[in-house]
Parts: structure tokens; C-alpha cells; sequence
């Protein structure tokens, strides 16, 4: 690995994710949709808590899940099945014989999806603390900031390892996506703790980073977090950073071995298939 | 002749979309995508609601959760379906400018194109509510249904969520690839204001108001009271209070809002439409890929 084999990447990087930041500001009525939309959903099942009677964290969960969706929403739709799209209008190929890393490619991606993303969660958190008078009771930031860091690089490179997937795949990766959606809310309690679907689910779903992430935010947002708790903050931050290196090592061999795949089978820049 | 002509473009364009949904997707994971999600989405609020009860299910307001929310699923698929159609056409398939040059009429495609979304969300519905019936407990019963105004609630709801569809659909002509938001916005407005999951009576009282103008909101209260008459008479009057904040109203005078509803729609669908699909053509919009 040479100086110039970083800076190419470095550089791939950055190429990626300019289109999608100077699209943002060219286009800014994502803004609209980011920061208005998302509460709805929030609002809804925060209404549901609220009409039973629940206790006032159930509703800060609500919150808290509902700002976390903007990431698996951005993994999902604008990383894993975006090298779909990128085959369907003609891009993959390009992508292939630039002589970068793919994971640069996703990583520029992610990067450029991050400010929309982050506008999305953030707004949710703040504007859905106002509506519902959540009060956040954070302990320590330190634990916060490395249980988050570590979700985030999990989850992307599970975005990496997903887009090797997609990048086979045919019409199907819309079904995919949106299989990937509620039955992932469910299964990884964005609006409601996990351990109420059983050790066993739980244990399950806990492949998927943002379950362990989710967990630990509550237990580091609120005071009650920790009653809610799947299992303690400690085994899930050592968790998520042994997820942060098995996602990484995965999405980069199954990368090659889907480019070869797709290679030989002659399906990498197969459009419409 | 006309009339033939239309009715040929809804059947051909409900036919490729029937290809494009399911045909060109793996049938499993079609068939699994066709039932888990739906299930899923509902199965939150299940959850939801036994954590805070501790897993009493009988009870008038799981059923009207539960129906609530699997009814949903024609507000959500049938917005998202029509907008997705336009902006699935013009940025991943590039044939929307074909599909324009073609001497059909865009409507009739677009309703086409619409009906198979409809009958799959269906589907979905009714896997979704005998789940609830068989597994759950959901209060309702074959027996009970009152037919006539399921029929009457369903086929007036229908149009009035498909008209409004076909306006949304206008609005994505001339945005970017963020026109998806655009109906799951709408659709998260009639969520949280049209007693979806939740009676409009634990809403405040300015946004109650809103609710009582939205026909989506008449629209679940008249489906709920033909699919389960006793929960929804047992929810109009818990110790006295009315709990829907509807029950007041008639079944005739809902029937009648939601016809003038759908006329009011569109009406204005047609005109959002056509000022939407003008400006698109003097921009240049219609070929226009985003996909950034």
C-alpha cells in the first residue's frame, strides 16, 4: 500500500461524494422532506404510547428509534442498492475499472448521503424532544460518541457488504430493499427495546449493528434505559467494534468475489435484467 | 372509441405492471416480500401495545389499532405506488419519454399502472387482517361484517386516495429524486391525523380539527364500523365518553363526504396534473434523471 494508492482513494472518495453534497444544495427540497417527514411516523407511534398511558421513555424511545431510521434508510436505499442503479444507468462500469477500492467508492457514498442523513436524524431528535417533551439525560458523551462511531462504521460496512449483494442483483432489489425494512424495525426494536422480543430474537437481530446501537443510545439517553437493556454497554460497544471489523473484512471479499462473479457470468453491466 | 382506447391502456399498463412487480422478481422472495413486510409493519405496533398492557389483546382498541394500521398499508402503497411509477419511468427506466410519445392518455396509463398496486396491497391486507383474526385475536367476524358499507367505504375510498395519488403524481413531474417524499409525507399526515393507530381524540384540539376536514379520516371510521360493528359501538362509548370522537356521525353522512371528497379531488388532481405535466414539457423535466 503506497502514499499514491491513499491519495487515489482518498481522491475516490471524495469523487463519490461530491455529486451527492452539490446535488443537495442544487436541489434543496430535500430539506422539506428530511426534517418534516420523518416526524410523522415519530408522532404517530409517540401518540400511540401516549393514548395507553405508557411511561414517558417508551415515547423517548419512539424518538430516538425514529432518528435512527434516516441511517438504515440511507445503508439500505442509497449504498447497498445504489450499485443496482449505478449498473442501470451505466456507471458500474466505470466504477470498475477506475483503479480505486470499491469500498471507496461506497465509502465516498456514504460520506456524501451523510448530510442529508444527519439533517434527518438530528432534526427528528431535537424537533421530536420539543413535541414530546423527551428529556435526555446523557451520563457520559465519551461512551455515547464511541458506541455511535462504532454503530455507524458497522452499519456501513454491512452497506458495503450489502452492495456486493445488489450489485448482482436484478429488478428484485427494490423487493429487497423494502424487505429490509419494517420487518429490520421490528426485529431490531427501533420503537420499542429489544429484549422484549426475547434473548433469543434478540441475540439474532444483534447481527444487525443498529440493534446494539439502539440499545446502548437508550441506556446512555435515559435514566431507565438501563432496565430496558438487552445486555450491558460494555458487551455491546465490544460487540459493535467486533461487527465494525467482520463488516469490513466481509463487504471487501465478497466485493471481489461479486465483481468476479458478475465477471464471469457477463451480469455486471447487464441493464434491465 | 376513446373509451376503448383508455380502457385498453389501463389493461396493458396494469399488465406490465404486474410484470415489473412480480414477474421479474424472484417468486419467493416476492411472495415473502408480498407478506412479511405487511405483517411486520403491524407486528411493531403489536409489540407496542404489549409492552404497555402486558399482552391483553382483548380489548376494542387493539382491534382498532390493528385494522387501523393494516388498512393503512392502501394509503401508503397506493400514494407511494403512483408518485414511484413516474419517478421509477423517468430515472431508472428511462422510458417515461416513450411512454409520453405513445398515443395513449398518461392518466389511463398511470391508472393502470395504479390497479395492480392496488390489488396486491390487497393481498396484503388480507393476509395481514386474518394474521390478526386467527393469531391475535382482532375483533372481527365474517358474520358481523356489514358488507354494504364495506363495499360503499371501499370503493369511495379507493377513488378518493387514487385521485389524489394521480395530483402527487403531477407534483414528482417536476421534482427530483426526493418526489418520494412527497407522498410519504402525505401519507404521514393521514397517520397521525386520521385516527390511523390511534383515536383523533388523543390529538390536541387544533389538529383534531384538521382531522374531521380529511376524508381518510371518515374513510377508517367507516371500514372499522363494517368490519367490527361491536369494538367500534364498545369504543363510542367507554363509560360514557366517546372515545373515536365519531361515533356521533352517521354511517349515511360519512358515505356522502367521502363521494364529495373524491369529487373535490379530482377535480383538483386533474388540474394539479395538467398545470404539473405543463410545466414539466417547458422545462424539459420529462427525460430528467436525478439519480445522484
Amino acid at each position: 500500500m503506497t502514499d499514491g494508492w491513499v491519495i487515489k482513494n482518498l481522491r475516490a472518495i471524495k469523487g463519490r461524494a461530491y455529486p451527492r453534497v452539490i446535488g443537495a444544495i442544487r436541489e434543496p427540497s430535500w430539506v422539506f422532506f428530511e426534517v418534516v417527514l420523518p416526524l410523522f411516523t415519530v408522532a404517530a407511534f409517540a401518540y400511540v404510547y401516549q393514548f395507553m398511558d405508557a411511561r414517558e421513555e417508551l415515547i423517548g424511545y419512539v424518538v430516538l428509534g425514529g432518528a435512527m431510521t434516516a441511517f438504515w434508510l440511507n445503508v439500505l436505499w442509497s449504498m447497498a442498492a445504489q450499485f443496482y442503479w449505478e449498473k442501470e444507468t451505466g456507471n458500474l462500469q466505470l466504477y470498475m475499472i477506475a483503479p480505486t477500492s470499491r469500498m471507496s467508492i461506497l465509502a465516498g457514498m456514504a460520506l456524501g448521503g451523510m448530510l442529508s442523513t444527519t439533517v434527518n436524524a438530528a432534526s427528528t431528535l431535537v424537533i421530536g424532544a420539543f413535541i414530546f417533551n423527551i428529556a435526555f439525560d446523557v451520563v457520559d458523551p465519551l461512551m455515547l460518541i464511541a458506541i455511535f462511531l462504532a454503530t455507524m462504521v458497522a452499519l456501513y460496512g454491512m452497506g458495503m457488504m450489502f452492495a456486493s449483494l445488489y450489485m448482482l442483483f436484478g429488478r428484485e432489489a427494490h423487493h429487497l430493499s423494502n424487505l429490509l425494512t419494517d420487518p429490520v424495525y421490528l426485529a431490531s426494536g427501533f420503537y420499542f427495546p429489544v429484549k422484549f422480543l426475547g434473548a433469543a430474537v434478540a441475540a439474532g437481530a444483534s447481527v444487525i449493528p443498529i440493534t446494539l446501537g439502539l440499545d446502548a443510545l437508550r441506556q446512555l439517553f435515559f435514566t431507565a434505559g438501563a432496565e430496558d437493556a438487552f445486555l450491558s454497554l460494555e458487551a455491546e460497544l465490544a460487540l459493535l467494534v467486533g461487527l465494525c471489523a467482520l463488516f469490513m473484512v466481509l463487504a471487501h471479499y465478497s466485493l471481489r468475489y461479486m465483481e468476479y462473479l458478475g465477471k464471469a457470468t457477463g451480469r455486471l453491466t447487464l441493464r434491465w435484467q | 372509441m376513446a373509451v376503448m382506447n383508455d380502457l385498453r391502456t389501463i389493461k396493458n399498463a396494469a399488465w406490465l405492471g404486474w410484470e415489473m412487480e412480480a414477474n421479474w422478481a424472484d417468486p419467493f422472495l416476492f411472495a415473502t416480500y408480498s407478506i412479511v413486510k405487511p405483517i411486520s409493519a403491524t407486528l411493531i405496533l403489536v409489540f407496542m401495545y404489549m409492552i404497555v398492557t402486558g399482552g391483553n389483546t382483548d380489548n376494542a382498541y387493539f382491534s382498532y389499532m390493528y385494522v387501523g394500521s393494516a388498512l393503512y398499508m392502501y394509503i401508503a402503497e397506493v400514494l407511494f405506488g403512483v408518485t414511484w411509477i413516474i419517478h421509477d419511468d423517468r430515472e431508472h427506466y428511462m422510458s417515461l419519454k416513450q411512454v409520453y410519445i405513445a398515443p395513449i392518455k398518461f392518466y389511463a396509463y398511470i391508472l393502470g399502472r395504479s390497479a395492480i398496486k392496488i390489488a396486491i396491497t390487497t393481498a396484503g391486507v388480507i393476509i395481514t387482517l386474518a394474521f390478526g383474526v386467527l393469531a391475535l385475536g382482532v375483533d372481527i367476524s365474517l358474520w358481523d361484517v356489514d358488507w354494504l358499507l364495506l363495499l360503499g367505504s371501499t370503493a369511495l375510498g379507493m377513488s378518493c386516495i387514487c385521485v389524489l395519488g394521480l395530483a402527487l403524481g403531477g407534483i414528482t413531474f417536476l421534482t427530483a429524486r426526493h418526489s418520494i417524499g412527497i407522498n410519504e409525507g402525505v401519507a404521514g399526515v393521514f397517520y397521525v391525523m386520521s385516527g390511523i393507530i390511534f383515536p383523533i381524540t388523543a390529538l390536541p384540539t387544533w389538529a383534531q380539527s384538521i382531522s374531521k376536514i380529511l376524508p381518510v379520516t371518515y374513510w377508517m371510521d367507516s371500514m372499522r364500523r363494517a368490519l367490527m360493528p361491536d369494538a367500534m359501538a364498545e369504543l363510542g362509548s367507554v363509560a360514557g365518553v366517546d372515545v373515536t370522537g365519531l361515533s356521533g356521525i352517521s354511517d349515511l353522512y360519512i358515505m356522502v363526504y367521502l363521494a364529495i371528497s373524491t369529487a373535490v379531488f379530482f377535480a383538483l388532481s386533474m388540474a394539479v396534473f395538467k398545470y404539473a405535466d405543463g410545466v414539466a414539457r417547458r422545462k424539459g423535466k420529462i427525460d430528467w434523471t436525478s439519480t445522484y
